[in-house]
């Protein structure tokens, strides 16, 4: 196949799926699976779960996992491709909609919006915070950690968090090393 | 449990330059270590440079979850929107964006020397929910706010009971509860005045 192909196949796997992430990235793992592994044959399931884990290890959104589809296909193109095609498309749309919910700040409706979805908003982010927790291996010691890593955010708002999350690899290994 | 005092609102200063905005979200893109990018962004947004109040923040998460795309993709475009229009929204995503694109193919480059380190797994699940705990302080904070109205705290309760512990579809559950909770916003705000 050649190079130009491949990169317009991307954009037509990814456009569509950049709409359909409702509820954030991993809401389309299932469908950007079932078009690279069994559709496409970019990648083998092999391929696949490694770089669901590389996504997970980097620091970013976790669906740069697209991105290293495109690598994988088509180089820097492809990996510019695949990340612009994944994010550009939702990301106007939010714009728009970004836009003109600010144009009428301060009106009734508006206000009621505002006040009816943040609830929504975060009950979704606590839903999301217990997902993570049961996908990584669950157990009391990551809640541990992250309650433990909110205490002291909580108690020293400007403690810069960088060093708290290497306490919690530096503690989940010495965890895991005494237990094993 | 007690949270500390909030700082009082300052006055809307001058919004920050392109610059600043993509300086500000590479580093957020950088860090963000182990997930927890929306804690990253509440904390060097609102809480250390005070560009948008905490309520703006909490209805652009919302937002920024309703909406097709990934949630702090969504975030950065609105808050980019907020401070400088078009292009601050093209900053704020670019500068999120630029740092991981690379990192994440250099980390593809050396994954297999990187798997064979011992116990790199359990560091990184130790990373992750440690970064959970940057984002329970949104949580904690989001809380208090939808509490100070009954049907907010209802509200809340029952997207997490659906979504989180019954496993029943986001959209339906937004599709049902967003509707109502605004609902019951809106005749809150015209009994108070």
């Amino acid at each position: 196949m050649r190079d130009d192909n491949v990169l317009i196949a991307l954009v037509a796997v990814f456009v569509p799926l950049s709409f359909a992430s409702i509820g954030g990235g991993t809401s389309i793992l299932a469908g950007i699976q079932h078009q690279s592994v069994d559709v496409h044959h970019w990648v083998t399931s092999r391929e696949f779960v490694d770089m669901f884990a590389i996504s997970r290890a980097a620091p970013g959104p976790g669906s740069l996992l697209t991105t290293l589809i495109g690598w994988h296909i088509a180089g820097w193109a492809g990996a510019l491709t695949a990340t612009l095609a994944l994010y550009v498309p939702s990301s106007l749309l939010c714009y728009g909609v970004a836009f003109v919910w600010r144009r009428h700040r301060g009106k009734v409706w508006h206000t009621a919006l505002e006040e009816g979805l943040a609830p929504v908003g975060v009950g979704l982010m606590m839903a999301g915070v217990l997902a993570i927790m049961q996908l990584s291996g669950g157990g009391v010691l990551p809640w541990l950690l992250a309650l433990g890593t909110m205490a002291l955010l909580l108690r020293w708002p400007k403690l810069h968090p960088l060093p708290l999350f290497f306490l919690g690899g530096v503690v989940a290994v010495i965890v895991r090393a005494t237990l094993s | 449990m007690i949270l500390p005092p909030q700082p009082p609102p300052a006055a809307p200063a001058a919004p920050p330059s392109i610059v600043t905005i993509f300086a500000v979200f590479a580093r957020i893109g950088l860090l963000s270590f182990g997930g927890g990018l929306s804690g990253w962004v509440f904390r060097e947004v609102v809480v250390l440079r005070n560009w948008i109040s905490e309520e703006e923040f909490l209805s652009g998460l919302a937002l920024a979850q309703i909406l097709p795309g990934t949630n702090i993709a969504n975030l950065s475009v609105y808050i980019g929107q907020k401070l400088r229009g078009v292009a601050g929204a093209a900053a704020a995503l670019g500068g999120l964006l630029s740092g991981p694109f690379f990192a994440v193919i250099a980390l593809a480059s050396v994954y297999d020397r990187f798997r064979n380190i011992p116990y790199a797994d359990a560091a990184m699940d130790g990373v992750a929910a440690a970064a959970i705990g940057l984002l329970l302080i949104i949580v904690l904070r989001g809380t208090r706010h939808s509490a100070r109205r009954p049907a907010g705290a209802v509200a809340l309760v029952a997207t997490f009971i659906g979504v989180g512990v019954l496993h029943v579809s986001l959209l339906i559950v937004v599709a049902v509860v967003g509707p109502l909770s605004v609902l019951a916003a809106w005749l809150g705000g015209r009994a108070d005045a």
